[in-house]
Parts: C-alpha cells; sequence; structure tokens
C-alpha cells in the first residue's frame, strides 16, 4: 500500500482539501465508492459519541481502580460555568478524557491513532461541531484529515509508544486533531499541515510511562492535556502563524527523538511517572 | 497504508497494542488452525510479560482464540467462557530472542489434534507481524487475504500453486517462500488481492507434496 508524507498530502489535496484528498486515496485503495468509505467512518463516529457516553459514567471504574469517574467530576465543574478554559476547549478536555476512561476500563473505542491517545481526536471533533452545530459529514471529513495525518506519521515515525513513547501516541493524536480542527474552520491543506507540526513540536520528548504499565495513569490525563494542545496548534495556524520547521521534518525529529529515549521511558511501566513511589502503592495490578 | 488503521481499529480497551493487537494474535492463530482450540499454551515475551493482566492481554488473546473480534464485548469475559468451554489454557512468561518488545509464543492444539505453532507481535496501534510459525522464521500481518502452504521442498512446488492460481485467475501481491533445510518441510505464505474459494483451496491441496493449505481472509482495519 502506498504511504505519504504530510507534504505529499497537501500537494493530493490541491485547491481542494486534504479530506476530499483523503477519501479519494481510501476510495481507490479499497476498490470501492466514496460513499463507501463515508459510510465506515460514520460507523466509527458514532462509536466515538457512544464511549463519550459510556466514560461520563459517574461510578465507571477500572480493573485496577486507578482510572474511571474523573470525567464525570470535569464536565460537571464545566457545566458549573468555572472552567479556566472556557467553551469548545474544556469541553473537548471533558470528552477526551471520557473517551479515554472508557477505554481504560475495557469499554468500546475507536482507536485514534491508538487506544491509549483515543481520546484527544473525538473530543475535539465532538466538542467542537457541538458547540458550532457543525453536520456530521463535517465530522466526517475532519476524520479523515485526521488520518492522513496520522498516516504520515506512522510512515516516517511511530504511532507505538514502546517505540517512540508518548509522544507518538498523544502527540500523534494532538496532530491529527490540530489538523482536524484548523480543518474544520476552513484552513487550507497547508494550514493542516502547519498545525500537524505544531502539536507534534509541542510534544516531543513526551515519555510513555505507565504506572503499573496500564493505559491508565498518566495516559487518560495526557489525552486531556494533548487536547489544550491541539487546540493551541490549531488557533496559531489560524492566525496567520507558520510552523517554521517543515512539519515533516518535526515528525522526523520525533522519530530521532523516541529512538534516542531509554527503554525505562518506552512503555515498560519502569521509569518516568510508573516509578513514582506515591502511585505504585495505589496499584492493585502492577 | 489504510487509512481506517489510524482512525481504528474500532476496539475494546484499554490498549490498541496489548488488547486489540493481542486479541488478532490469537484470531489469526485459530484462523491458521482451521480448528476450535482444544489447549494452548501462551508465552508472553517483553513488555506483554510484565502487563498482560492489567491489559486484558491474557484475555483478548484467548478470545481471539476462541474466534472473537477485537471489538467483541465477549473478550471481557474469555477466560471464564474458555474453561466452560473446557478448553485448557496455560500462561507462562520468558525470554524470547531477538523479538519485539510485544511477542507472544502461541502452541496451539485443535480438537483433531492439530497443532499451530507461531510466534507474533503486536508492532502499535493493533497492528500484528507473523514472526516465526511451526519453526520456520515467515513475516506477514494477516491482514491481507493470506495463504499458508506447508509441504515438502521439491522442484515444482511454486509452479504448482501458482499454475491453480493463474487458472482461478487470482492475483499474487506478496510471496514469501521458506524451508528447514534441503529436502525437509518447506512453507510458502502469499498474499492475496482478492479471496480465494473453497474450491481453490481443495485444488491446491490436491498437488503433490502439499501437506496443508490454510487460507485467511483478509480483514478489514
Amino acid at each position: 500500500m502506498m504511504n505519504h508524507t504530510l507534504a505529499e498530502w497537501v500537494q493530493l489535496a490541491g485547491e481542494g482539501t486534504l479530506s476530499a484528498a483523503a477519501i479519494r486515496f481510501q476510495a481507490q485503495q479499497n476498490g470501492c465508492t466514496e460513499e463507501q468509505v463515508r459510510a465506515k467512518m460514520h460507523e466509527r463516529l458514532a462509536v466515538m459519541k457512544d464511549a463519550v457516553r459510556a466514560g461520563m459514567d459517574e461510578n465507571l471504574r477500572s480493573v485496577s481502580g486507578l482510572a474511571g469517574g474523573q470525567a464525570y467530576l470535569l464536565l460537571k465543574y464545566i457545566n458549573e460555568g468555572k472552567s479556566l478554559c472556557g467553551g469548545i476547549l474544556s469541553k473537548a478536555e471533558a470528552y477526551a478524557l471520557a473517551t479515554a476512561e472508557c477505554n481504560a476500563c475495557m469499554g468500546k473505542i475507536v482507536a485514534a491513532p491508538t487506544a491509549g491517545a483515543c481520546g484527544i481526536l473525538p473530543g475535539a471533533i465532538l466538542a467542537l461541531a457541538e458547540e458550532e452545530h457543525l453536520s456530521r459529514e463535517k465530522e466526517v471529513d475532519a476524520l479523515f484529515t485526521a488520518a492522513a495525518v496520522g498516516e504520515a506519521i506512522a510512515f516516517k515515525a511511530s504511532i507505538s509508544g514502546a517505540e517512540g513513547g508518548c509522544q507518538a501516541e498523544c502527540g500523534t493524536g494532538a496532530a491529527m486533531a490540530a489538523a482536524a480542527l484548523t480543518e474544520l474552520r476552513g484552513g487550507t491543506p497547508q494550514q493542516c499541515a502547519d498545525a500537524a507540526g505544531f502539536a507534534l513540536m509541542n510534544l516531543l520528548g513526551l515519555v510513555c510511562d505507565p504506572v503499573g504499565g496500564l493505559v491508565e495513569v498518566p495516559c487518560v490525563y495526557r489525552n486531556v492535556g494533548a487536547s489544550g494542545i491541539a487546540f493551541t496548534a490549531a488557533d496559531m495556524v489560524l492566525a496567520g502563524i507558520k510552523c517554521p520547521i517543515a512539519p515533516d521534518d518535526v515528525i522526523l525529529a520525533m522519530k530521532e527523538v523516541g529512538d534516542a529515549l531509554p527503554p525505562s521511558l518506552r512503555e515498560t511501566g519502569l521509569g518516568g511517572c510508573a516509578a513514582c513511589a506515591s502511585i505504585k502503592s495505589r496499584c492493585k495490578n502492577g | 497504508m489504510d487509512l481506517f488503521d489510524l482512525i481504528g481499529p474500532t476496539m475494546i480497551g484499554p490498549s490498541s497494542s496489548h488488547t486489540a493487537g493481542a486479541a488478532r494474535i490469537g484470531l489469526t492463530a485459530r484462523m491458521i488452525l482451521g480448528e476450535e482450540v482444544k489447549s494452548a499454551d501462551i508465552l508472553f515475551h517483553g513488555s506483554f510479560a510484565g502487563t498482560y493482566q492489567g491489559h486484558g492481554t491474557d484475555r483478548a488473546i484467548v478470545g481471539g482464540l476462541m474466534g472473537m473480534a477485537v471489538d467483541d464485548p465477549k473478550l471481557r469475559d474469555s477466560l471464564s467462557l474458555a474453561k466452560e468451554a473446557g478448553i485448557d489454557i496455560h500462561f507462562t512468561t520468558g525470554v524470547l530472542r531477538d523479538a519485539h518488545p510485544n511477542t507472544v509464543r502461541l502452541d496451539i492444539t485443535g480438537v483433531s489434534g492439530r497443532t499451530v505453532h507461531m510466534d507474533a507481535a503486536s508492532v502499535g496501534g493493533g497492528l500484528i507481524s507473523i514472526r516465526r510459525l511451526d519453526g520456520m522464521k515467515v513475516d506477514f500481518s494477516g491482514k491481507e487475504n493470506t495463504l499458508i502452504i506447508h509441504h515438502t521442498d521439491e522442484p515444482g512446488m511454486i509452479a504448482g500453486v501458482t499454475t491453480v492460481l493463474a487458472l482461478h485467475k487470482m492475483n499474487i501481491a506478496t510471496m514469501q517462500v521458506y524451508r528447514a533445510e534441503a529436502g525437509a518441510d518447506a512453507m510458502m505464505v502469499l498474499e492475496l488481492d482478492a479471496p480465494i474459494g473453497d474450491n481453490v483451496v481443495d485444488n491446491l491441496r490436491l498437488i503433490g507434496g502439499v501437506q496443508s493449505v490454510e487460507f485467511l481472509k483478509g480483514r478489514d482495519a
């Protein structure tokens, strides 16, 4: 199968959108119509919405007891009008957390690009769509834009925490979300790529250090933080700021940094947060 | 790449590599076995060894061995379901040489006594790679339509197989051939552009020197 760099995706998009290019490509790969690939993405969008609902359960808990029930608190606080972030972003963060907690509790989710980073992209798209009354077709378009960005990163670097650290998972998720937000707000394909570059740049070096080796702490909270990065990256490019480093180069830098990470910080559950005494003692399943 | 590998798979959490990938490895082994699993020895290596319980890797592998897909909610209960079904499951951890950090070794026996010995790695995002099969080093993902043929290493085997496929107008995307040693057991792994019917598999089984033929239908992302 063919792979693309971000620059190649921008070229493929031409005067159109990144999502249109991605949908064309996928239909061609699968030997089916664009309607069929859109229908498949609609199914994934529906699973994403269900996961947010499931993750908002106050009583949700993971097998280890370390995750679950926190998204409920965040949404409640936001609904009381107290959030510092406010508006769309705070809702995106709550949805990201709910999705990530649904995942930690063995619920059904859509990996985006992985299960550990599954909250960032749906959180961003669903929150923006709700607040600005965007159609489901727009949401599906945005998912394809995100997929194109994810593909470029998987092609030249990695989307696996065990290989590249959390920058490869939440970093990629944030880059995908940043591009999706940018397109939803009318940004050009190049701006989408720049937003991905900014998001990845801001999460470069993030290590994968799951407590007890579980996709719970810090993973579910990093989905929240990475959501913030995605929105700020999109805001920068929409304000007219260009990513000073070619986004494809940022991807290569991410690969280089990932290769330099010691094994203790690549999903082995040995270093970083995983080594902190105050949580190790609370982990029943480490 | 398939874009639905980036927005997907739709899966039961918590880990695309440790849960979804593991379920796919189990399911692939079950498909290669070609019959229901009677017993399974499961060895976890690397990151799998450290965290298989918390990630549900154990439940995912066993669910896959029982034919469950990555988004099947029954994966959560597969260990008790396997027990009810009388499937003998044994877990261990160990170190495999030169293996990917997320590697599992499966030694499974089917209801008729057939066996499959497989090392497979979960390489991220739910994607998997079969690295060793029945003693031979291999490299395939199970995502494409895959034909696995065990045969004796003798002249004309490749011609025989490709002739049958050509007669049925099946296009070969990739082909790998392996052998333990000259004249001994050998294996072909072919990825095809389209699925093949049972009649083609039956025709392949009739070729002299062919020991077994298994077809794994490609999966959607």
